[in-house]
């Protein structure tokens, strides 16, 4: 089973070389032995796994499969699960139970998936770390050469990364607000896709920053990502930002190669202070594409450097807005208070972590009377400009390629203490989330201390196949075989 | 931009999270460096600049005028809304006296 995919394992399941039990049982087995490592899973559930997969072994021998029949699966833990815990990795959400199932995970259910249990994330997906999460960080399945000091797994779907990265699942869902998919999936060394706003529901998926988040696949190839969206994607009424248009067939697109593609190379990306590394890469990235027929041509998003102020001052609005539901009333953890508001001041101080109280107030603030226009609609118009650079761009070329984040993962211990430098994570993959872009990472290469870092690529609204095809190209030029320190021998 | 902590206290009022006064001056410093850095935003022109409220490509839509609880019935529906409360009285949530 050495160098299993999603892909394969689906192939040797149709071919009746494994049964879904024994498939789901091996990466059950290797989430006992190397969770206790990597804390990726905040909640497992292994009884239901094991009677789905028992379910999915029937279905195949009916010839009634699924597209994901019998394929072990991580979910991270903000979307709603029937009856599973869902937390967000909160204080505030520690014992909350579902009454009901995201679309999302309705959908993938629906095409046999397996959930393994729900995966960790930063609190509220609000950093960029992993590091904030209430049931304790993700260590990075990866290790610098010669050190075993501890890294992230990037934020806020760590876990899913972690997991995916050290075989613990074939695959994992991510949601991605400013780009909570594709830093972790970078960070180590796997590939995951941010859909076109509004190609996969948001219903049951807690919310962060409405008008950005976003649901996505992280995989270890692009192929099992366009397999794992085509069950995740796909119109929903329960959403009122979901778009009623069909959903493509992915994996098709996969190998219709790029020859004639124009594949812009933004100029202000260049940014100061970048690891020389990144560069080398992109250069790397840029010769693969050319060499496989594309025509690479520089563009100008004048509005790029705006892109992470205008991105805090619209996703914090929104999560102020959005997380005034958690009141200690209808749901969620209770601290008791004399009166109402001394309930509420009580359950939010305990209930919220550090850097989700922060979030809020900053939120509130940019909201409140007085502030309003300077801050909030400023940023939105600022967000119209950020939006035209890349409807400009996209008059030019096809897609647009870029480094998905200035660094590889870091340590544990060198988190800087200034939310603004945590922040600046963000600065690659937040412009697309704001203009609402598709947008996937890749792995692509080492560093020089054996850490994975990864190229970005951007589409037009819901041409998510010239990623797949884009991305194929240079996943297949790259290959990308390097596996982490941590990793579940045999399954990835 | 540096914000006081009387701002700060107000914020968290209006936001109903409880904070101490050693927090307030933590964040004080904390906010007014993030304000400080989204300043920058005023170099930007957006004189006749609409404001993007989100990306349009859904379009607006009426649900049909039924009632959508779907198979949830006969009173499950209600448990269900109900299941998570923190503390309840038979069918209601409850909350601190707030008439005298």
């Amino acid at each position: 089973m050495a160098g299993m995919t999603l892909a394969s394992a689906r192939k040797a399941l149709e071919a009746r070389k494994i049964s879904a039990v024994e498939l789901v049982e091996a990466h059950i087995g290797a989430v006992d032995s190397l969770d206790g490592q990597l804390n990726a899973f905040i909640t497992t559930s292994f009884d239901r796994a094991r009677a789905a997969a028992r379910a999915a072994d029937e279905r195949i021998a009916k010839g009634e499969a699924g597209l994901l029949e019998g394929l072990p699966l991580g979910i991270k833990d903000l979307f709603c699960t029937e009856g599973v815990r869902t937390t967000a990795a909160s204080n505030i959400l520690r014992d909350f139970v579902p009454p009901y199932e995201s679309t999302v995970t309705a959908n993938l259910l629906k095409q046999g998936a397996v959930f393994l249990g729900k995966l960790n994330l930063d609190e509220f997906a609000m950093g960029s770390t992993n590091l904030t999460s209430a049931f304790g960080g993700v260590t990075n399945p990866w290790r610098r050469e010669g050190s075993d000091a501890k890294l992230v797994p990037g934020g806020s779907s760590g876990g899913s990364a972690a997991a995916v990265a050290a075989g613990l699942v074939l695959g994992a869902t991510g949601t991605d607000t400013g780009g909570s998919i594709r830093q972790p999936a970078a960070y180590c060394g796997v590939a995951g896709v941010k859909p076109t706003y509004g190609r996969c529901s948001r219903f049951g998926v807690i919310a962060f920053a409405s008008s950005l988040d976003q649901a996505g696949p992280m995989a270890r190839t692009l192929e099992d990502c366009a397999l794992m969206l085509e069950a995740m994607a796909g119109f929903d009424p329960k959403d009122s930002t979901s778009v009623d248009r069909p959903v493509p067939r992915y994996t098709e697109a996969l190998e219709r190669g790029v020859r004639g593609l124009k594949v812009g190379i933004p100029k202000e990306y260049r940014v100061d202070g970048m690891p020389p590394e990144i560069d080398a890469l992109w250069e790397q990235g840029i010769a693969w594409l050319r060499e496989a027929g594309a025509e690479p041509v520089e563009v100008s998003l004048p509005h790029t450097k705006y892109g992470l102020p205008t991105y805090y001052i619209a996703a914090l609005a929104e999560a102020s807005s959005n997380l005034a539901r958690y009141d200690g009333v209808r749901f969620g953890a209770r601290v008791p208070g004399a009166s109402l508001d001394a309930l509420y001041e009580a359950t939010r101080r305990e209930g919220f972590g550090e850097e989700v109280r922060r979030r809020i107030l900053m939120g509130t603030y940019v909201l409140s009377s007085g502030y309003y226009d300077a801050y909030y609609l400023r940023a939105q118009k600022v967000r119209t400009r950020i939006q035209h650079d890349f409807l400009a761009a996209f008059e030019k070329v096809d897609v647009l390629l870029t480094p998905t984040a200035p660094s590889a993962a870091f340590a544990w211990d060198e988190k800087p203490d200034d939310p603004v430098q945590v922040y600046l994570n963000d600065v690659f993959t937040v412009p697309a989330s704001l203009a609402g872009a598709p947008a996937l990472s890749l792995p692509a290469g080492l560093d020089r201390q054996g850490l994975p870092l990864g190229l970005q690529l951007i589409g037009r609204y819901f041409d998510e196949e010239t990623l797949f095809a884009a991305g194929r190209v240079m996943e297949k030029a790259a290959g990308f075989t390097h596996r982490p320190a941590i990793v579940a021998e045999g399954l990835a | 931009m540096s914000l006081d902590t009387r701002t700060v206290r107000r914020i968290a009022k209006l936001a109903r999270i409880g904070i101490d006064d050693a927090e307030a001056e933590g964040l004080a410093r904390e906010l007014g460096g993030i304000l400080g850095w989204v300043e920058q935003l005023d170099e930007v022109e957006i004189a006749g600049v609409p404001p993007m409220i989100g990306t349009g490509l859904a379009a607006p839509r009426a649900r049909e005028d039924v009632v959508t609880d779907g198979t949830v019935t006969g009173g499950a529906c209600r448990e269900a809304v109900l299941s998570n409360a923190p503390d309840r009285v038979e069918a209601f949530f409850t909350v601190p006296k707030v008439v005298e």
